[in-house]
């Protein structure tokens, strides 16, 4: 049982027309958490994403935020729905689907202008959130002018703008260059503390630096949950759920070895 | 930098002119951006007062019965043109070609079917070419002239965002300004996607293709550029719910009038009362 916990999910299955996407998930998430839901390709992290984010529903079991189900009939409470979007936010991995607004000011305004902020305060917070991300330069850029790391951080920046206690982010190192997924790394470790954060991927060299929990999805179904380290060490879970795989190496000597391989790259503080 | 730029444009079968007619169009759409960026005296001005101060005096140019005076305002629309940077001016005198020859071939028969004076008569066919039908055609070519150099004079200085937002002060709904801009803003996303579908066909096309499989390539594209729309617009409206939408459109603009902006709406509005008095003497 998880002290304090912040989501509760308990049997949690969804499906969509030609697959279950999620079948029997429970797992609970508690609050200033770093998770890391890891699975191969069609395993279902984005569907449980979208579930912890309202943003779909389970056909059984139950999900709980803070103590209340999340359910369509929850979200048609406009009240409700408008704290639950200002609690928690989503980074989808795709930001042309997220940057949906003319200019990087509109997009970041888009959030607080939903909640009814004042035009001083919205203000005052884009351009808090733009500074922060440190893409003030770009305040009056169209979204598709700009390349995929400044795309990634204008899709971060329109979420921090309203201080979420909860970040849900759909892979977000993803088609980004070292130096912006270094940018995403760094952000993720300045949330420790302050933020339950709660990520999917299937990068193993980035899980050390975004988690301190991992939750292993296959198919569908949790094939395993523990600490970062105690995961990543075992090789057996790793190799089923097509996590690591088995690929040959040429050494020096010209000798071909087949092994499971992990990759793993050490970020190093100057 | 577009990256379309450096395309070259060359004749070639359906799928290369198709790809070329896709980045001409990306083209297209950057540059007017650029030119709205530029620092001349019209992309100074607050967008508000260029959409109320140049629809005023496209209504006097199209409201002008008297030639001289819808020229006056032509004359005007030029030398803001000139005064907003050479790319602004050159663009628009661009246009002035076409309008010309499209409108002149719609004013013709106002030559010899408006009652009047005959002055003379038309090369070849005798017909009489009236004094009440020339003055019209002459206006009804310097009216669309005028008004249509004024519109684009808009679009050419002004961000197409800006422009939106500046739609709000005559009234525009919110619901169709935010679609409008969104539609601006996918529209560029399903251009790249078109453009590398066309991109990744080329590269794997040896030799010229039958007309019938030409059409059925673009048949097929169409069909997957639609399914990927529809895709990504239910992905949108995800994204626009996981950040409060409830259905209810809200804007925001942050323009501020300068003392440059209102000096400048006072002689619009001064000249254009002025034109459209009298334009109509």
């Amino acid at each position: 049982m998880t002290p304090n916990p912040l989501f509760e999910l308990s049997g949690v299955t969804y499906r969509y027309p030609e697959s279950t996407a999620l079948d029997g998930i429970t797992l609970s998430i508690s609050q200033g958490e770093r998770v890391a839901i890891l699975g191969a390709n069609g395993s279902g992290k984005s569907t449980l994403l979208r579930i912890l984010g309202g943003l779909c529903f389970p056909e059984q079991g139950q999900v709980q935020f803070a103590g209340r189900a999340l359910t369509e009939a929850q979200f048609a409470d406009d009240r409700f729905a408008w704290e639950f979007r200002r609690r928690v936010g989503i980074i989808f991995q795709n930001p042309d689907v997220q940057l949906f607004n003319a200019t990087v000011f509109d997009e970041v305004a888009f959030g607080p202008l939903q909640l009814n902020w004042t035009k001083p305060e919205i203000i005052e917070r884009v351009d808090a959130a733009l500074n922060e991300m440190e893409i003030f330069h770009l305040k009056h850029r169209a979204p598709h002018r700009l390349s995929g790391g400044e795309k990634k951080r204008v899709a971060l920046a329109s979420v921090l703008v309203l201080d979420p206690d909860v970040l849900l982010m759909d892979e977000p190192t993803a088609a980004l260059d070292p130096k912006s997924q270094g940018h995403m790394i760094d952000f993720l470790f300045d949330c420790i503390g302050k933020k339950t954060v709660i990520t999917t991927t299937h990068s193993l060299e980035i899980v050390e630096e975004i988690a301190d929990r991992c939750v292993v999805l296959e198919a569908g179904h949790l094939a395993g949950s523990g600490s970062v380290a105690g995961v990543l060490n075992d090789f057996a879970l790793l190799q089923r759920t097509h996590l690591i795989h088995a690929h040959r190496h040429r050494h020096s000597s010209g000798v071909v070895h087949s092994h499971p391989h992990v990759h793993r790259e050490h970020r190093h503080d100057g | 930098m577009n990256p379309f730029q450096n395309i070259r444009r060359r004749p070639g079968s359906f799928i290369e002119s198709t790809f070329n007619q896709l980045a001409a169009a990306m083209e297209h759409a950057t540059y007017a951006e650029r030119s709205g960026g530029d620092s001349g005296l019209l992309q100074r001005l607050d967008p508000r007062v260029k959409l109320v101060g140049l629809l005023l005096l496209i209504f006097a140019a199209a409201a002008s019965q008297r030639i001289s005076v819808t020229l006056s305002i032509f004359g005007l629309g030029a030398v803001l043109a000139w005064v907003s940077g050479g790319a602004v001016a050159s663009a628009i005198a661009r246009l002035w070609g076409g309008i010309f020859v499209f409108t002149t071939i719609l004013a013709a028969p106002a030559l010899f079917t408006t009652p009047g004076t005959p002055l003379c008569q038309a090369p070849w066919t005798q017909w009489p070419i009236t004094d009440h039908g020339l003055r019209s055609a002459i206006n009804l070519v310097a009216r669309t002239e005028t008004t249509a150099s004024l519109a684009a004079l808009m679009v050419f200085t002004t961000p197409w965002t800006h422009l939106l937002k500046a739609l709000r002060t005559v009234r525009v709904p919110a619901v169709l300004i935010v679609i409008l801009g969104m539609t601006h803003r996918y529209i560029f996303v399903l251009l790249q996607i078109a453009c590398d579908f066309f991109e990744s066909r080329r590269a794997r096309q040896v030799g010229p293709l039958p007309s019938w499989q030409r059409r059925r390539i673009a048949a097929a594209s169409a069909g997957a550029l639609l399914n990927k729309s529809v895709q990504l617009s239910s992905e949108v409206y995800e994204a626009m719910q996981a950040r409060g939408f409830r259905g209810k459109v809200r804007t925001l603009d942050e323009f501020r009038m300068k003392s440059l902006d209102w000096c400048s709406l006072a002689l619009l509005i001064l000249l254009s009362t002025a034109a459209f008095w009298l334009g109509r003497i």
